[in-house]
């Protein structure tokens, strides 16, 4: 249970890159995974990032800031951010936040944008 | 702090250092801790992050990566209520009405969203900030366990 290491897999398809997360997603473990994101972000530079949040079973603000920041690094590489199958409680904090708004999310129904 | 409050049944004490590992050993500790009053997912899952969140602040912004302690205690009520509090000894707040707001964040190196106490605002269901500057930070906040549930 206490779990708050990260690790990810990726995939990678032309200029589509899924990553999946696992673990939990706090200020402890979200600075490894923003630079760990960042690096393969600016190594790959999709068109089109997959965040798999089906495996992260813990998620705070801290999370919500690790997530607006790599939308903003998304946009600047001039593309687009989804967020894919987070679970109930997961997207309860994503949509306290508002965070359909500037992100697509999968399984969300009524996602503006 | 009080030994015992009224419709006491269960407490727990911890004091940890506030480096950032704790973040999830409190809120692991904690979430066992309410494990004896049988949350449901999603119960469980507010209270872990508002405890998250709270702990989470000590460390950045009470004592700013500088030694300090984080107190949390964890009472058990009668009316299945859990009362949550956590106490530093930090910088204090300044202005907590305007802290409180959605999207405030005086933090600038770290990626933060300004979302913690809307966070424990929203999740728990009640929530007591008191600070003074220089002195320290006491957030307290309240849920009743099942509430959701009753009726069903
Ligand atoms: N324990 C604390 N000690 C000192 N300042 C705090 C504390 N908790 C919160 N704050 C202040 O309140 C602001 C808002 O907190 P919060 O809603 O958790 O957002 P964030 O942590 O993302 O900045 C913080 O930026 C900080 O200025
Ligand atoms: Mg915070």
């Amino acid at each position: 249970m206490i779990r708050t290491e990260y690790r990810y897999e990726m995939q990678k398809k032309d200029r589509l890159l899924v990553v999946r997360l696992f673990g939990e997603i706090d200020h402890h473990s979200a600075a490894g995974l923003r630079a760990e994101l960042d690096g393969l972000l600016l190594k790959e530079r999709p068109v089109r990032l997959v965040l798999d949040l089906s495996h992260i079973e813990f998620m705070d603000s801290a999370g919500l800031g690790l997530l607006l920041g790599r939308l903003r690094l998304m946009r600047e590489l001039g593309g687009v951010m989804v967020l894919k199958s987070p679970n109930p409680r997961v997207l309860k904090i994503l949509t306290l936040a508002g965070m359909e708004r500037f992100m697509e999310i999968d399984g969300l129904k009524g996602a503006e944008k | 702090m009080k030994t015992r409050i009224k419709g006491e049944i269960n407490r727990m004490e911890l004091r940890l250092p506030a480096i950032s590992v704790n973040e999830g050993i409190a809120r692991a500790a904690v979430a066992g801790f309410c494990a004896q009053l049988a949350p449901d997912a999603t119960e469980l899952s507010d209270i872990k992050c508002a405890v998250s969140e709270a702990v989470t602040n000590c460390i950045v912004h009470a004592y700013a990566g500088r030694p300090g302690v984080c107190y949390i205690t964890v009472v058990l009520l009668e009316g299945r209520v859990v009362r949550i509090s956590v106490r530093d000894n930090g910088c204090g707040i300044a202005d907590v009405r305007r802290a409180r707001e959605p999207l405030f964040t005086t933090g600038d190196t770290d990626e933060r969203s300004g979302m913690g106490f809307t966070v424990m605002e929203n999740f728990m269901d009640r929530l007591t900030v008191r600070s003074r500057l220089g002195k320290g930070t006491l957030v307290l906040m309240s849920k009743e366990i099942g509430r959701s549930r009753q009726g069903e």
